[in-house]
């Protein structure tokens, strides 16, 4: 399948040079502007992305970012609780906001007319937020909802809180996004407007337009909306390294459940970080060599070949601020116990650091990044997402359209390497979900007792 | 605060949204076409990027299960599980070396195949030859049928550690009763338990065939290519026989309440009846008022009652899911435990206030101004528009659907809604299941 793989690789090349460039400008006021001109459909999507998220929050004011992203709602100087939505819905818009451990990004997809309803918007609230307490409590309220809907309730998700708790002793990717339940029970309104005036600044965003409109357009209103705005000091934060970690962590969560879960995640990089640049990459590819689709390995081995696994995944991110895990998570096949999941689990870890990778593995997952490359381009919304996120980690936007090549080149030597350097024993954290009955007679209890329920 | 201002802004946006009243966005070009086989064919050429998307939608979805709850769904999840000569990892090699995604599913109504890959040569080619032997010649091995069934175990315990899922399968026992639309799609534990390798033969056998299937393709091909690739995924069919219709859902005759004890923080409540058919006289009424009332995110009036004024509940909503006969009408939310009561009796109180006096002239146009402005954002992109040709093929809606879409939506007035969800939505005949710990939720007003 040689020959697929270098055709599409000139289709990418091709692609990248026709139609997707990025014209960027910066205001005086700080806020940089990317623009992606896309003519298929007459929309547009408009994100603005702060650098801020939970990986800049510090104990006792955990979840903040993520609050202040749901106060970004209710109201500004000139704009009523609930009134941005409002004007957003009657122009025909789509939005929402996320928030992760390095960004919180805000954003509307719009009929290409409308950019401009957008952009006044998202001006006001960057400087004007009005924060009124009362609309405050009660959001509050809707963001504990949220916290036991997604974190309490879940058996699955709050071994990964846990899991991530246990794993990081410093670095601040210990901290649940939507913090813990008892710091939001004592957030106060004065914190987020500390936070807010902080961190919401020109010079600490940057505003991604993707969509069927020429950039001198986009720049024009970028600079009629958002260049009256004033930039702030924005705070130098504290490194916060993870210390080398000695020997293995375990941990084992309780909570009602019917099936056993299983994690492992071993300390990792990330781009960027003065490490060799191909590392991530490989940790990339390696990822893909686990989990990649369903002719990846533990498809392959662990759920058809020795069913010892109903579902395992693998997972790198080389995109994050901060250095991050490579995640392995599963669920044992019936019958079969977690115990014999780990165990299968770590012997595929390692058989990639004794053995290389396959050519042939690695051809396939090329061709597979090249094609999603292709696949993100029919999405306004995606193009715009990556390239956020890369400028809001740090990294800057120009990788969107690098990183498919670095990839391409790590070899399998490289990938042996940092199984051999990362995927070491002494750098593991493994978590266990352990089921609890669940017909109401037993406490719902926690392994962590710390930060056990609040109602 | 300042009100000026706010005055100011509402004033050239209500302008410009004004404009939108007027504005015909047509939907794209569709052609159709019947294959040698049988299968009707929707087709949008999307010259602009190298992909093709296609899904194969068949009338073989769990509404077919009979006693075998769960036969649907396996079948499908069995279909790429090996085909032809080809084990599960040629199948899955074969689509993953050339960077194509192909993955089948099935829900109440019907069971589809969806396949997405570059238009690149041989790429192409060979994704359409697998997906052909997938859908004509799945191996259904009994070793892979164990597995998958085994795996579906796992997948329903897991669905009993989750409120959500529980009061959702509930909730459409209850609204459904004797009616296949009733049982979950994943089947039960005691279904998949007793399910047969031969169960899942005679259904592929009697369901995929090419006179019960639809095709929707968009992508970078000429018709001329399109039809080729209709041709080569039905060579392999049977031509085979539509299945026969499946029963009217018949309304509750009155009203019903389940409580179920489970060790959660949030109290989930989930109410609903039969709501309406895709080709309802009443679609267009139910869906731009179900708009209002809670289809609309932070907007909609359940929102604005339980989440914005109250902060009760993280996500409510109303919807109708539009289905070959009718499907539900449903309300949901979910709050701490000790304020479910007080939750279900605000969203109640909304939906009966909306049904007896609304929808008021203003929440009307910000709901058809919303619908109708955001209608380039619903086929912005082959992967939308290939799940609206999909729609529109399986459900026979007229092919001009998605151009007088806007129109249709626009001509809606407060009358017919009033008068609609008057007819159609029964507070006094309602199911409700709530699910949470019992001793704790006490979340039934009457108590």
């Amino acid at each position: 399948m040689k020959s697929i793989v270098i055709v599409l690789g000139l289709l990418v090349a091709q692609l990248s040079a026709a139609a997707s460039q990025v014209h960027e400008r910066v205001l005086d006021n700080g806020l940089k502007v990317l623009v992606k001109s896309d003519h298929r459909a007459p929309v547009v999507t408009s994100q603005v992305w702060y650098k801020v998220g939970s990986s800049y929050e510090h104990g006792g004011l955990t979840g903040i970012s993520h609050v202040l992203e749901h106060m970004m709602f209710k109201g500004t100087e000139k704009l009523a609780p609930g009134e941005f939505s409002r004007i957003i819905a009657e122009n025909g818009g789509d939005e929402n906001a996320f928030t992760s451990r390095d960004y919180t990004a805000y954003f509307q997809n719009l009929a290409k007319d409308r950019l401009e309803v957008a952009f006044e918007l998202e001006a006001e609230r960057m400087r004007n937020l009005a924060l009124p307490k009362k609309e405050f409590l009660k959001e509050l309220e809707v963001v504990k909802e949220e916290r036991r809907l997604r974190t309490e309730d879940d058996p699955e998700s709050l071994t990964f809180e846990e899991f991530n708790a246990m794993a990081y002793e410093t670095s601040p990717y210990r901290i649940p996004v939507i913090g813990w339940a008892e710091d939001l029970e004592h957030l106060k309104v004065g914190d987020l407007q500390d936070w807010y005036s902080t961190w919401y600044a020109p010079n600490n965003a940057t505003l991604v337009v993707v969509g069927d409109l020429e950039p001198e357009v986009v720049f024009a209103l970028a600079e009629k909306y958002f260049g009256p705005l004033e930039a702030e000091q924005i705070p130098q934060i504290k490194p916060r390294g993870e210390p080398v970690q000695r020997g293995e962590k375990r941990i084992r969560v309780k909570a009602p459940a019917k099936e056993p879960y299983l994690i492992l995640g071993y300390k990792a990089t990330a781009l960027g970080l003065g490490e060799e640049d191909w590392e991530p990459y490989a940790l990339e590819m390696l990822a893909s060599v686990l989990d990649g689709g369903g002719s990846a390995r533990f498809s392959r081995d662990l759920v058809r070949g020795t069913r010892v696994a109903a579902s395992a995944g693998a997972g790198y991110s080389a995109f994050t601020r901060l250095p991050g895990m490579f995640l392995i998570d599963g669920t044992p096949a019936k019958g079969r116990t977690v115990e014999e999941l780990e165990q299968a689990l770590r012997a595929q870890v390692e058989a990639v650091r004794s053995e290389l990778v396959e050519a042939s593995e690695l051809e396939r997952i090329r061709t597979q990044l090249i094609a999603g490359k292709v696949y993100e381009l029919d999405s306004v919304y995606s193009q715009a997402v990556q390239l956020g996120r890369l400028e809001s980690v740090g990294l800057g936007w120009p990788l969107a359209d690098q990183y498919v090549e670095h990839l391409g080149r790590v070899t399998p030597e490289q990938i042996q390497a940092v199984a051999q350097k990362y995927l070491i024993e002494d750098n593991l954290t493994v978590a266990r979900l352990e089921p609890q009955p669940m017909d109401g007679k037993q406490p719902h209890t926690r392994a962590a007792g710390e930060h056990a329920s609040v109602r | 605060m300042c009100a000026d201002r706010i005055r100011l802004l509402s004033a050239i946006w209500v302008l410009l949204a004004l404009a939108f009243l007027g504005t015909a966005w047509a939907g794209p070009k569709i052609d159709t076409w019947e294959t040698t086989k049988g299968a009707r064919v929707l087709f949008v050429a999307a010259p602009d990027l190298p992909i093709l998307d296609v899904r194969v939608v068949f009338e073989a979805g769990s509404a077919r299960d009979g006693e075998r709850s769960g036969l649907a769904s396996l079948t499908a999840g069995l279909l790429t599980q090996g085909a032809g000569e080809w084990d599960a990892d040629t199948v899955a090699e074969r689509i993953e070396s050339v960077g194509a995604q192909l993955s089948a599913k099935a829900a109440r109504d019907s069971a589809s195949l969806s396949l997405r890959t570059l238009t690149e040569q041989p790429a192409m080619d060979r994704v359409l030859e697998t997906a052909a032997k997938v859908l004509s010649e799945p191996r259904l091995a009994e070793s892979d049928f164990e597995r998958v069934r085994q795996n579906r175990l796992v997948g329903l315990r897991q669905d009993q550690q989750d409120p959500r899922t529980v009061a959702s399968k509930a909730i459409y026992n209850m609204i459904f009763g004797d009616h296949p639309y009733a049982a979950d799609p994943a089947g039960t534990l005691e279904t998949v338990e007793a399910m047969r390798r031969e169960d899942l033969v005679e259904f592929h056998r009697r369901y995929y065939v090419a006179s019960n299937a639809v095709i929707a393709i968009v992508g970078a091909l000429s018709k001329e290519q399109a039809r080729d690739v209709a041709e080569r995924l039905t060579g392999g069919l049977e031509t085979g026989e539509r299945p026969p219709e499946l029963p009217p859902v018949p309304d509750l005759p009155n009203q019903l309440l389940e409580e179920l004890d489970f060790p959660s923080t949030q109290t989930h409540i989930y109410a609903g009846h039969p709501g309406m058919r895709r080709l309802d006289p009443d679609y267009f009424p139910l869906y731009v008022g179900n708009h209002i009332l809670g289809g609309s995110g932070l907007v909609s009036l359940l929102s604005e009652e339980v989440r914005e004024k109250r902060g009760l509940s993280y996500s409510v909503y109303s919807y109708f899911l539009p289905m070959s006969k009718r499907g539900p009408f449903l309300i949901g939310l979910q709050t701490k435990n000790d304020q479910a009561a007080k939750a279900r009796e605000v969203m109640m109180d909304t939906v009966r206030r909306f049904r007896d006096e609304g929808p008021t002239a203003e929440e009307l146009t910000a709901a058809i101004k919303n619908i109708t402005g955001g209608f380039p954002l619903r086929i912005a992109g082959n992967s939308k528009i290939v799940e609206y040709l999909a729609v529109i093929g399986f459900y026979g809606l007229p092919l001009d659907y998605l151009d007088r879409f806007s129109e249709r939506v626009s001509q809606v007035t407060a009358e017919q809604v009033h008068d609609a969800f008057g007819r159609r939505v029964h507070p006094d005949r309602l199911a409700t299941v709530i699910v949470g710990p019992l001793a704790k939720s006490a979340a039934n007003v009457e108590d």
